[in-house]
């Protein structure tokens, strides 16, 4: 079966949080909550998902919110994805962070220096912080007239303004042309300062000067992806992004959801490259039929609730968990986030259990062949957008 | 009196003349390679730590970006935490600025930076507050200059609630207030105390601000003030100021930046040296340092010709994004005309005579006694050593230098502690002590 991107079948990337998806992970027979801020805890993670030559790891911010209580707390994601580059060689790196209330400008070389760290390997996801009790962390921002209870802004105001942010890092990438380093020893000159590009971002919630204090990635764009989980998050995704997140519940559901990613799409008149599409799923991966559900059943009794989020659940073996993929692969998709509900339980799952059954389909590679995240997703390393030769004459001093 | 140790630390090459990029030996400065090379030979000398600086937005010369310097570098805490995963022991110092961040993101930042090195990150808690750097931040330049440090100083301490929002054994979770002049906050902090609980604090500024904000607050200084008589003098004037706050002199190190050059004898060091210098100071950069002094363009003048006889433009300057020059360039004019007369010196000479000389200079063995010399007698509780070259500047001093002072018995020959904090004798963090001392003078 070949893929509809770079390689065969399907792709597959995991979303660590924490100890599990899973409210009552911790609690789990091999949970390591004590581990939860060592970087061996994290490492042994990243290992085990490149073990099973999977596409990318995402990482959760620390800024997230997370529930009062025990080991509840985040450590800052982009620090997390860049202690893993020198420990792994092939996986994809992709931590989140806000938007909403940090710096585009920190965020665009905090990714670049992934990129660099990484040999290629970053990508990002930004997030939007919308509620009132994350802008009191920061203090600089109240909520607007139009808000909704609970949160500073509307949702498509939010997302406006997290695409403005993309926009600013995306620019603050390119803002150095690759070859803007010269070392012309003649002239005594480093830089071409011609090949250096001031972005003069403006929009209506901030302006950014540039250019970048890093030069340009080794992926020239690192992998920007979104999670879609509103219609203005799709707009968001379809302007802004590499990759989209669903979040749909059924293979009908599938189908619509990335029906309306192609129509965000067009409405966004994206051109280029169209969006990578994978889906969320939280997965209980056990070998006997039944266990996974019954594991995830006393989970829900110990937390007295159960995973409240909107992300479908799969219980099962995994070979049905193959099945569900390959079924649903068909209705237009790229590959699969899977969010292991109990780490590292459900994460071997995927990549001893799992990612065996796909090969024995044919339908998972069976060694990593590309060395950049862009590579592997089939995204050719773009042009900057300063560098056509018609931008060059604006260079330097625009 | 007892012998005194001494305290190393590595900076990673700057971007500033003082790099030679045009040296067949020198490297790239943003391949992650060099951060690791230049990492573990600190290591491999049992440094202290390892520094990464910040500057916020490229440099400028008459409203251009300057192109002579290296240029580009990573984002410092990003860099740390990759370089945490290659070293074991070395601390991991980042220069984090207080004006363009916010407290809860860079104590969070900072805090998973300690988690991820078990226990060796510092922050080095710089000022800069112009509108130039602002024009890259939503929030703008925003300070007035007599701010920078009642907002640093307001921004470590809430750094510090923050810290202390969690505690050690688990009990507290985060639950913190702040309310303040530049700071007013709540919620829940999202990160952990790490293993040192506070990283340690770092502080570069000079003024009798800076000073104060580090006698109150810092755990090391990072000064400009390598040369002996302008070191003691240093040394003397911010150890004084710590009894005020409640600490002892030991509780605060001095580490000035320096640099150096061997040989395998003076001579031949000597000579080396002025090989350097002549590289560091380009035909190019001997004008665009006059410049940056004269503050006007000066560019019809041959470097190899006598100083400028046209009057420096005092009020405009035209240097940006760089902390020098902030003296008194009237006086500096005036000093090196008379300079440039009695020794008939050309603008280029002026300038590598004028400017940057090396610290140390020499072979290991005097090198290493000097180095010695001035920790015992009050120049520097340590140094942090510039290197001119990525990645290999820092090699032939571990090589030959470490192990003569470790032959002293001044210098460890390995690491007896685990933490940054170990490794500079500092006891646990007295977060609520000193944050009682700052409210007191702010
Ligand atoms: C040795 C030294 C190193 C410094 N490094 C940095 C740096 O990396 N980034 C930065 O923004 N400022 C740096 N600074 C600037 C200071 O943090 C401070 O903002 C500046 O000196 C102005 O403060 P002052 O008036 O107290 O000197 C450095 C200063 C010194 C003395």
């Amino acid at each position: 079966m070949t893929g509809l991107y770079g390689g065969t079948g399907l792709h597959l990337a995991v979303a660590l949080e924490g100890v599990g998806w899973h409210p009552a992970a911790w609690r789990a027979p091999d949970a390591r909550p004590a581990d939860l801020f060592t970087a061996r805890y994290w490492a042994d993670l990243a290992r085990e998902a490149e073990r099973g030559l999977l596409d990318f790891v995402t990482i959760e911010d620390a800024l997230t919110p997370r529930p009062s209580g025990r080991l509840q707390g985040g450590l800052d994601a982009v620090l997390v994805a860049a202690r893993l580059a020198p420990v792994t060689g092939h996986i994809g790196l992709v931590p989140t962070t806000d938007v909403t209330h940090t710096e585009p400008f920190h965020v665009s070389i905090g990714v670049a220096s992934l990129d660099f760290a990484s040999y290629g390997r970053a990508g990002w996801r930004p997030r939007v912080s919308a509620g009132v009790r994350e802008a009191g962390h920061f203090g600089r921002r109240r909520a607007s007239a139009a808000a909704p209870p609970g949160r500073i802004a509307s949702d498509a105001d939010l997302n406006a303004e997290a695409a403005d942010a993309v926009e600013v890092v995306r620019r603050l990438w390119d803002s150095w042309q690759d070859d803007a380093e010269i070392r012309d020893a003649s002239t005594g000159r480093f830089l071409d300062r011609d090949r250096l590009h001031y972005i003069d971002f403006e929009g209506p919630y901030f302006d950014v000067r540039g250019p970048s204090i890093t030069p340009r990635p080794p992926q020239g764009q690192p992998v920007v992806t979104v999670l879609a989980d509103s219609p203005p998050a799709y707009e968001f995704a379809a302007r802004g992004a590499d990759v989209v997140y669903l979040t749909p519940d059924s293979r009908a559901g599938t189908g619509a959801a990335v029906s309306r990613v192609r129509a965000a799409e067009a409405a966004a008149g994206r051109g280029g490259e169209p969006l990578r599409v994978f889906a969320d799923l939280l997965v209980f991966i056990d070998d006997r039929p039944g266990a996974a559900a019954v594991r995830k059943a006393r989970l829900d009794e110990l937390d007295g609730a159960g995973p409240a989020s909107a992300v479908e659940v799969f219980t099962g073996t995994a070979a049905e968990l193959a099945d569900l993929l390959e079924e649903r692969l068909d209705a237009g998709l790229t590959g699969f986030r899977l969010r292991p509900g109990v780490l590292p339980h459900d994460l071997t799952g995927i990549t001893r259990r799992l990612v065996p059954e796909l090969q024995r389909r044919g339908a998972f590679r069976t060694a990593y062949r590309e060395t950049t995240l862009r590579a592997r997703l089939g995204l050719s390393r773009p042009e900057g957008r300063y560098s056509a030769p018609a931008a060059a004459t604006t260079g330097g001093g625009s | 009196m007892p012998v005194r140790q001494v305290h190393l630390a590595a900076h990673f090459p700057g971007v500033n003349n003082t790099t030679v990029w045009s040296d067949p030996a020198s490297g790239s400065q943003i391949d992650f390679a060099s951060f690791v090379h230049l990492a573990r030979t600190a290591e491999r000398g049992k440094f202290d730590f390892f520094f990464l600086a910040e500057g916020l937005r490229l440099r400028e010369m008459k409203g251009r970006i300057h192109d002579l310097d290296v240029a580009g570098r990573p984002e410092s805490l990003t860099v740390l935490s990759a370089l945490a995963a290659v070293t074991t022991r070395l601390g991991l110092a980042a220069t984090v600025n207080s004006t363009f961040n916010e407290p809860y993101e860079v104590a969070g930042r900072l805090a998973t930076l300690d988690h991820l090195s078990a226990g060796r990150a510092a922050w080095n808690v710089v000022t800069s507050y112009d509108a130039f750097t602002g024009e890259n931040f939503r929030r703008g330049g925003f300070l007035a200059e007599a701010d920078r440090y009642t907002r640093a100083a307001e921004f470590l301490q809430t750094a510090r609630e923050l810290w202390d929002s969690w505690s050690d054994d688990g009990g507290a979770e985060g639950e913190f207030a702040h309310s303040g002049r530049h700071f007013d906050i709540a919620g829940r902090f999202g990160t952990p105390r790490g293993p040192q609980g506070h990283p340690v604090i770092i502080q570069a500024g000079d003024s009798a601000e800076g000073r104060e904000f580090a006698a109150s607050d810092a755990d090391v200084i990072f000064s400009r003030h390598g040369a002996p008589a302008a070191g003691r003098a240093f040394y003397a004037d911010v150890k004084r100021r710590l009894p005020r706050y409640g600490r002892h002199p030991d509780e605060l190190k001095i580490f000035p930046a320096v640099t150096y050059v061997l040989g395998d004898t003076e001579e031949d060091a000597a000579e080396r040296a002025a090989d350097i210098r002549r590289a560091q100071v380009g035909p190019e950069t001997a004008i665009a340092y006059l410049e940056g002094v004269w503050g006007r363009d000066l560019s019809a003048y041959d470097p190899d010709g006598p100083l400028p006889d046209v009057e420096p433009d005092l009020d405009e300057g035209v240097s940006k994004g760089r902390a020098q020059f902030r003296g008194d360039r009237g006086e500096t004019v005036r000093r090196w005309r008379t300079l440039a007369a009695d020794r008939g010196l050309s603008i280029r000479e002026l300038v590598i005579e004028a400017t940057g000389r090396q610290t140390f200079v020499g072979t290991p063995r005097s090198v290493a006694d000097r180095i010695d010399e001035f920790v015992q007698t009050g120049v520097a509780d340590g140094f942090i050593f510039v290197p001119h070259l990525t990645p290999g500047g820092l090699d032939d001093l571990v090589d030959h230098v470490v192990p003569l002072l470790q032959e002293k018995g001044v210098f460890r020959s390995d690491y007896t502690g685990t933490t940054l904090r170990d490794h500079l004798g500092l006891g646990p963090p007295r977060g609520a002590v000193r944050r009682a001392h700052a409210e007191a003078v702010s």
